[in-house]
């Protein structure tokens, strides 16, 4: 085993999650923003309303400017797989790798081919085709969302292979298993309808800026109705989708949930916290109080992780030292057993190289036992199986109560624009105006406490994020980090000035 | 029917797929090769505006081919993704820099207030346009030259050049005079390809200066790139291949590539009806005022490029040999994907045709008629 320098872990995990978060900042605008270029685009297809043209064209714009910025922020994840954690795509790319392929195939060429219809067809082919064309950006879009979600979740809750000790990686068994994985399929849901959200956000605040500059009024008021049913309706199912997830994650990583909860000790009847302010000096194991400040709905976490109000709930201390009495094995136990299993695939590989066919089959059988404990055989410590709990807690606390929020917002929209009176509603404007901020907020709030919450594993259970690193030098990690940060710092600085520029020409330049 | 296929056999044809999709994406660089002749051709705005916008209407598909590719490889191959891309770190990075910087250029290059101005966005193509795929060639000669690195029993790399102590993590390739001939190669090829579809796809009637800057241009270009091909060809059959035994055991073989095109006529074939095609390609473009030399010299990039990806993979030879631990190099039988996985992706396959099929038919609707002066000064124009 290679030895490998934390630091080199710690700036890969920072180049990754800064990748992967500037890329956020965009694409959940593309999921959502092109569904409702296509519902512009079907109205004036239906009704033939000039206005309803102006609208679609002048959203597609922004859209094309977004765009572009996703496609090439995209592609880093993809190298980086490879160029960053190179041991990680050895071990899991008999699975990983066929849901990019797909997605490379069925969904990035539908995008691309598509793309140019929908922004130099106009006069090249006919109306319904050219709304087709829109529809299938749309489509090709979030088509290659679902095959990326389906491989996250198989990150989260690895199921459908099994590991050959052998070739020294997972295999696929059943891709079924992969594809229809629970995990998958409540995350891509979650994250899709997310995207949705932030879109009509986007659109509301851009419209609302306009009413409050009294330009456009009448594209603002049509661009508002449609975005706020869209934005109604997704984020309403972003909360039952997010309940679904939040289940799928109290059964799959207790872990996450204890810190997203900030649960030390697990107690049946468990209660949610609604709001609190954690103690960030609290460790696992001592005698602090997790909290400063706290308001608890009593029962609810046990009803929301089980579906039932007096289950128990693990704590953190329960999963990291084990808890008899609830039948939970601890992290050092695991720990042990993983180290067996580590210990046993060596001499596995030891006897296999010597020829010597019956120590080997002895050793295989010895792995067999412990296997599935192997990812824990990496930890140091107990507590190193222990997600930075406050990082965690905040993430999701802020999320959730911002998601609850969006319905609201868009009803409210919906209402007085539909009624009429939006723009006499001198009140409810400025609330438009910040809205994409604070969708965008629960955007990277959302990822930041799936992602952290799942550390320190690469694949959960299996395989921890310092053997999944490629043995570089903390320097080349470095600077490929700082060059990241200049070009990403110039395209974003563009982007918004480019984005500004034609959201103030507005419309009618289009 | 699939499910039929010995494990070989499948992997035998996924590095085919592999290839053939890496082959597509060197005919697609005529996008690259367009941007890096803007500033030689245009001599106008007007001029600029019709190579940015005919080149701007096909970016996305090059960009999308090479995602493909990676994707694919990742999927079929993922040792040797997990190998290279690890291993020759700062080759893969520098490329992919390349291509993060083109992606945005040609939506953000006309649009006001873009901050860094026009030029800055032309310079990322140009840049993209040479030095990306001048890396590419340099990546893939490693097929032929090898690289430095070893596996250990988890098939973890350690990449072990070093010079002065400094470990150059795969930047070494591009100072190896094959893989940089390769890399040139493909820069000029990619030229020509750029200047054949440029004729292609404008509408020359207002610009006719343009024309034939174009078709000077396909010759030269061919001129550049002839003896960097030359020297590649006959460098692949002279040198030293790395061969792979019945055991598995990697060793150097005097010959190998050439032994391998008599071994695989139909190789052999594809190379010289590749070369063929690019050569009647070019003349019809340069000398004919023809504007179908895109699809002969594309169609016989397609083939050289296939000849190229497959020769150092079968016929028992490793296809990313190491010249550290020649027992470390990857053949397509030991650093494949599981024979399940590959089942379950040649089902998937079956649908390329599909893919292609619309990909040409969008193709041909939105190229009916030639890109216009007015079109490509138009407003949303890039």
């Amino acid at each position: 085993m290679i030895d490998v320098d934390p630091s080199l872990v710690n700036w890969s995990r920072a180049m990754f999650a800064f990748t992967a978060m500037y890329h956020w900042i965009f694409v959940p605008l593309t999921l959502g923003l092109s569904f409702l270029c296509a519902f512009f685009e079907t109205i004036y297809l239906k009704t033939g309303d000039e206005q309803w043209k102006t609208i679609t064209r002048f959203w597609m714009t922004l859209f094309g400017i977004n765009f572009a910025i996703g496609v090439a922020t995209g592609i880093i994840l993809e190298f980086e797989f490879g160029t960053n954690w190179s041991n990680y795509s050895w071990m899991v790319g008999d699975i990983f790798g066929a849901p990019l392929a797909i997605e490379g195939l069925f969904a990035f060429f539908m995008e691309a081919s598509f793309f140019a219809v929908m922004f130099f067809g106009w006069d090249k082919v006919s109306k319904r085709f050219h709304c087709f064309s829109t529809w299938m950006v749309a489509i090709g879009s979030n088509l290659s969302a679902v095959w990326i979600l389906v491989a996250n979740g198989w990150m989260q809750n690895p199921v459908g292979m099994a590991f050959n000790p052998e070739q020294a990686r997972f295999e696929m068994e059943s891709f079924a298993e992969v594809v229809f994985n629970p995990v998958a399929i409540s995350k891509m849901t979650h994250t899709s309808s997310s995207g949705f959200v932030m879109a009509s956000a986007f659109v509301l605040t851009i419209s609302c800026w306009y009413l409050i500059k009294r330009r456009h009024v009448e594209m603002a008021k049509r661009s508002i109705v449609v975005a706020s049913v869209f934005g109604l309706v997704a984020s309403m199912f972003v909360g039952f989708t997010g309940d679904e997830a939040a289940y799928e994650v109290a059964q799959k990583q207790p872990m996450k949930l204890a810190a997203m909860e900030g649960l030390y000790i697990g107690e049946r009847g468990a209660g949610l916290v609604g709001m609190g302010i954690i103690n960030d000096a609290k460790a696992p194991g001592d005698v602090q109080d997790a909290f400063l400040y706290e308001v608890k709905i009593p029962g609810m976490l046990s009803l929301l992780a089980n579906r039932e109000f007096g289950s128990f709930v693990p704590g953190i201390d329960d999963l990291v030292w084990g808890n008899e009495k609830e039948n939970i094995m601890g992290v050092n136990t695991m720990m042990e057993k993983g180290r067996h299993a580590l210990s046993d695939l060596a001499a596995f590989k030891e006897a296999k190289r010597a020829g010597q066919e019956d120590a080997a089959a002895a050793a295989l059988e010895r792995f067999n036992v412990n296997q599935k404990y192997m990812g824990y055989g990496y930890l140091d410590t107990p507590e190193e199986a222990v997600p930075p709990v406050a990082i965690v807690f905040n993430s999701f606390h802020i999320m959730a109560i911002l998601g609850s929020l969006f319905p609201v917002i868009f009803g409210a929209f919906l209402f007085f624009t539909v009624k009429g009176n939006i723009t006499e509603k001198r009140w409810l404007l400025p609330v438009g105006l910040f809205t994409a901020l604070l969708a965008l907020l629960a955007q990277q709030a959302g990822w930041v406490t799936a992602e952290v919450g799942r550390q320190p594993w690469a694949i959960q259970g299996l395989m921890p994020v310092k053997i999944a690193t490629t043995n570089l030098s903390t320097t080349s990690v470095q600077i490929t980090f700082a060059m990241f940060a200049v070009v990403f710092a110039m395209l974003l600085f563009a982007e918004i000035s480019i984005m500004l520029k034609q959201i103030s020409i507005g419309p009618e330049g289009h | 029917m699939i499910s039929n296929l010995d494990y070989a056999t499948l992997q035998q044809l996924w590095w085919v797929i592999c290839a053939l999709i890496g082959a597509l994406f060197l005919f697609l660089n005529f996008v690259q090769g367009g941007q890096t002749l803007l500033w030689q051709m245009a001599k106008t705005d007007t001029e600029s505006a019709l190579i940015v916008n005919s080149l701007g209407r096909k970016w996305e598909l090059t960009f999308t081919t090479l995602v493909l590719f990676g994707g694919a490889l990742f999927a079929s191959f993922p040792k040797f993704y997990a190998t290279s891309f690890g291993g020759a770190y700062w080759v893969w990075v520098l490329i992919l820099f390349t291509f993060i910087i083109q992606a945005v250029s040609y939506e953000y290059r006309s649009k006001p207030s873009n901050v860094w101005g026009g030029k800055t966005y032309e310079l990322f193509m140009f840049i993209n346009g040479s030095v990306g795929v001048l890396l590419i060639g340099a990546a893939v000669g490693t097929f032929y030259t090898g690289s430095s690195f070893s596996l250990n029993d988890m098939n973890q790399v350690t990449w072990q050049y070093t010079i002065g102590g400094v470990n150059l993590r795969g930047l070494e390739a591009a100072f190896s005079l094959f893989n940089l001939s390769l890399g040139l190669f493909l820069v000029f090829n990619a030229r020509v390809l750029g200047a054949l579809y440029l004729l292609n796809n404008i509408d020359f009637s207002t610009v006719s200066e343009l024309e034939v800057r174009l078709r000077k241009a396909v010759w030269t270009n061919f001129l550049c790139a002839l003896p960097f091909l030359l020297f590649v060809v006959v460098s692949i059959l002279l040198r030293k291949g790395f061969g792979v035994d019945a055991d598995g055991v990697v060793s150097m073989v005097s010959f190998k590539y050439f032994f391998n095109l008599i071994a695989l006529p139909h190789l052999l074939l594809m190379l010289l009806g590749g070369i063929g095609l690019v050569i009647w390609g070019v003349l019809a473009g340069a000398f004919k005022n023809s504007d179908k030399g895109i699809w002969f010299a594309g169609f016989g990039t397609v083939l050289v490029g296939l000849t190229v990806l497959c020769l150092p993979a079968f016929n028992g030879t490793a296809f990313y040999p190491s010249t550290f631990d020649l027992q470390s190099s990857l053949t397509i039988y030991n650093a494949s994907s599981s024979q399940y996985t590959l089942s379950i992706m040649t089902y998937v396959a079956l649908a390329i045709p599909f893919v292609v099929g619309y990909i040409a038919y969008l193709w041909k609707l939105m190229d009916a008629k030639k890109l216009t002066v007015e079109e490509a000064l138009d407003e949303e124009a890039y």
